[in-house]
């Protein structure tokens, strides 16, 4: 009972900031918000039962990726510009609409296969298990890491003052 | 009760939200962080398959856990490429940003 209440608190709070990063038009605002639904989205892992996945979320999103975005947004501040909407705004609306429309049929439509095991907790041991053994994903860690290498490689090179 | 069908609607809910700034926003960091929830998105999803279908396995949430190792390296490489283009054109404008446009 605890986990719904619990469960629909964080998801109204989650689409409202969501909501908010849309509407408002100040790009800075927008990033405040945008980490509120960070936060509320690591709740929401926690209402899962993935423990380690909420730490990984406050970790790299509410810590790194925020930070980045807001440092980006302070070095190219359009202050008399804001973040106003495009041409395309009713039309993306109605893509939107549409998506909604589709994806919540095929998920409420289709017949999931459901394990009636409890899940386990808590998760970071069989997590790191999965990750690490010889017939788990050790060679997707690797090129995790390749692909994080040459991303920072990447960014500095483009990033650099000529 | 909430069960998968919550979960799911709710990953669907913040996609649509994050398509609808992906597709209407002109500041180019305003997009970046609409694709930031839209991938919020997709883990919720993952989460809640590994939840519901494989609770023992955990293979949603490995997922998971890659498409935040991905999401990172992209917003780092997506920053440099705006602050490169500020830097040589003065605007992040999406609307203005036209060099490639045939």
């Amino acid at each position: 009972m605890s986990l719904s209440i619990g469960f629909w608190l964080l998801a109204i709070v989650a689409v409202g900031a969501a909501l908010t990063v849309v509407v408002v038009k100040d790009v800075f605002r927008s990033a405040l918000s945008l980490v509120l639904s960070l936060v509320a989205v690591a709740g929401v892992y926690i209402t899962l039962s993935a423990d380690f996945l909420a730490g990984v979320q406050i970790l790299v999103y509410v810590g790194a990726i925020s930070i980045l975005l807001i440092i980006g947004i302070m070095l190219t501040r359009e202050v008399q510009q804001g973040a106003p909407a495009n041409k395309l705004r009713i039309p993306a609306f109605l893509v939107a609409v549409v998506f909604f429309g589709v994806m919540c049929f095929v998920f409420l439509q289709t017949p999931w296969v459901q394990a009636s095991v409890a899940p386990v907790t808590p998760t970071a041991a069989p997590l790191a298990d999965r990750l690490f053994s010889q017939n788990g994903y050790l060679l997707t860690v690797e090129i995790a890491g390749v692909l994080l290498l040459a991303a920072i490689i990447g960014a500095i090179a483009l990033a650099r003052d000529k | 009760m909430v069960g998968l069908g919550h979960y799911l609607v709710l990953s669907a809910v913040l996609f649509s939200i994050g398509l609808y700034g992906v597709l209407s926003k002109r500041n180019a960091i305003a997009i970046l962080l609409c694709i930031e929830i839209m991938l919020n998105a997709v883990n919720i999803a993952m989460a809640a398959f590994s939840r519901y279908g494989t609770p023992v396995a955990l293979t949603g949430q490995i997922f998971a856990l890659f498409i935040m190792v991905v999401a990172a390296a992209e917003a780092a490489v997506g920053m440099a490429i705006i602050i490169a283009i500020y830097r040589s054109r003065g605007s992040i404008d999406a609307t203005k940003i036209d060099l490639m446009k045939w």
